[in-house]
């Protein structure tokens, strides 16, 4: 197992990613949607570096994919739900998805499709602290905290001090082969 | 999770705590513009109804339609039941027609469990005999926790006809099995001889019973179950057990009166104390539909016995 992002590094990172946003994005009809159960707290902190350099407050919403999944049935137990709590309307909004890890694609192919019965966005953006290559599907980050080249049965972790103590990512390796571990993420 | 709901004892606590968790999910998909959500998208739910039912079938249904689940109804009346086709052979033609899922209503206890020797689908019980209903006590679980914050340790009574209603047995074991201090109260006549066995309190006295609740769970007088007469009349039924607004007056304050329905206005239950603040008659209906969401969600969610090899999902 080896650590590639540290508490440290995680902070440079999202304070990076949000001078990025309010760069990039006009601030008046930004929303930060942070898709459960680790994008959520990163949402939260990412509205908190805005708010320090832009003195506005954005938004922050935590939607819950698993619904959208398009693993179910496939997986032996039905996937564990959480909360989804977006209380303002997304229509007309710029939203930021925020993630923690970007892998196959398909989690944000999920969160895209259950935004749009939310309501229709202006345009989604998607930030993520650690992209992780291999992608499934034609999509790709907006913002990235970290590009780190992985082998396809790698692991890889982000923690947030609110649910894990700390704050940081780590790759845990394993070899490629027959009982390869399909990762939604 | 058991592949089939047929019992309350085909749940453990965590189950139940797991599905009360996912019913609150889609409690939130129910606020939505869009109540509908694609997790069960070609799965096939068939309601399988041989009792009258208005709330539980639409209830389901509509929860398997928000699941975007293709949905059949199937009532005995119209269908091939009335040419005298068996249980078994209209299971049989549902399974053929590839059921994924099949909630059954019947009127004999244990036909649920019949059901799942005969059809590799997920049956769930939606009422037999008066033998259980155990989705019923899922969303009386559910509404109660969310009122009060918790099961454990909550003071309820089940109120009137405990010997003819499932839904009494249900939410009987359901609220042992969560802790909760359970006194079935009514007539000698119509508490079941074996109740002390269920980990409950008997009374007879619900005036005694009522400044000690936290609920007052009233049950349906079943008229149509009582072969034999039980109690002398309906009129002094409802002086000795109904709820009335002297009777509301001895619950402590921050108490809930619920019901199954349909209710009998005038007998277990005032017409006004119906329509109370306390009341969650209506909230029971609305949470159901979370609730039989959660349970088709968790049921049908995972890889079924026969299905290809395992993919995990992270």
């Amino acid at each position: 197992m080896s650590r590639i992002l540290g508490p440290d590094d995680v902070r440079r990172a999202l304070a990076r990613i949000a001078h990025e946003i309010v760069e990039r994005e006009r601030i008046d009809g930004l929303v930060l949607v942070g898709i459960a159960d680790r994008g959520d707290h990163l949402a939260l902190r990412l509205s908190r570096e805005i708010a320090k350099i832009e003195g506005a407050d954005v938004p922050v919403g935590v939607l819950d994919i698993t619904f959208y999944r398009d693993d179910i049935g496939l997986t032996a137990e039905a996937p564990e739900v959480h909360e989804t709590r977006i209380p303002f309307d997304i229509a007309g909004r710029t939203v930021v998805l925020v993630d923690d890890v970007l892998f196959t694609g398909r989690t944000i192919r999920a969160a895209m499709d259950a935004l749009t019965d939310l309501g229709r966005a202006r345009r989604i953006r998607l930030a993520v602290l650690v992209d992780r290559g291999h992608r499934e599907l034609p999509i790709r980050a907006d913002f990235v905290g970290k590009n780190v080249p992985t082998q396809l049965g790698d692991d890889v972790r982000v923690m947030v001090s609110e649910i894990d103590g700390e704050d940081g990512a780590v790759v845990e390796e394993r070899p490629a082969g027959p009982a390869l571990r399909e990762a939604h993420a | 999770m058991n592949e089939h709901l047929l019992s309350m004892h085909d749940v453990t606590a965590d189950d139940v705590i797991r599905i009360l968790d996912t019913a609150e999910s889609f409690r939130e998909v129910g606020t939505r513009v869009i109540k509908k959500v694609p997790a069960l998208r070609g799965r096939t739910v068939v309601n399988l109804f041989y009792e009258n039912s208005t709330r539980t079938r639409i209830s389901f249904e509509l929860a398997a339609k928000r699941l975007s689940a293709d949905v059949i109804n199937f009532s005995s009346g119209g269908s091939s039941v009335s040419k005298g086709e068996s249980l078994k052979d209209t299971a049989l033609t549902l399974q053929a027609m590839g059921a994924d899922a099949i909630v059954i209503r019947h009127a004999s206890s244990g036909s649920p469990f019949q059901l799942t020797k005969w059809v590799r689908g997920h049956v769930l019980n939606a009422g037999d005999g008066t033998h259980e209903h155990p989705t019923q006590a899922l969303l009386d679980l559910y509404t109660m926790r969310e009122r009060l914050g918790r099961l454990e340790g909550l003071r309820v009574a089940i109120v009137g006809d405990v010997l003819h209603s499932r839904v009494a047995r249900s939410l009987s074991f359901g609220l042992v099995k969560m802790g909760a201090d359970v006194t079935l109260v009514g007539p000698a006549t119509l508490i079941p001889p074996d109740a002390p066995q269920w980990g409950v309190q008997v009374s007879h006295d619900v005036d005694g019973v009522l400044p000690k609740l936290d609920v007052c769970y009233l049950l349906r007088v079943q008229t149509e179950r009582q072969r034999l007469e039980y109690f002398p009349s309906v009129r002094e039924y409802a002086r000795l057990f109904g709820l009335n607004r002297a009777r509301v007056g001895l619950l402590p304050e921050g108490s809930l009166i619920m019901h199954p329905g349909p209710m009998n206005r005038g007998v277990e239950i005032d017409s006004d104390v119906a329509d109370l603040p306390q009341s969650v008659i209506e909230d029971q209906v609305t949470n159901g539909i979370a609730v039989r969401m959660a349970l088709l969600y968790l049921l049908l969610g995972g890889r079924h016995a026969d299905a290809a090899d395992e993919v995990a999902g992270g």
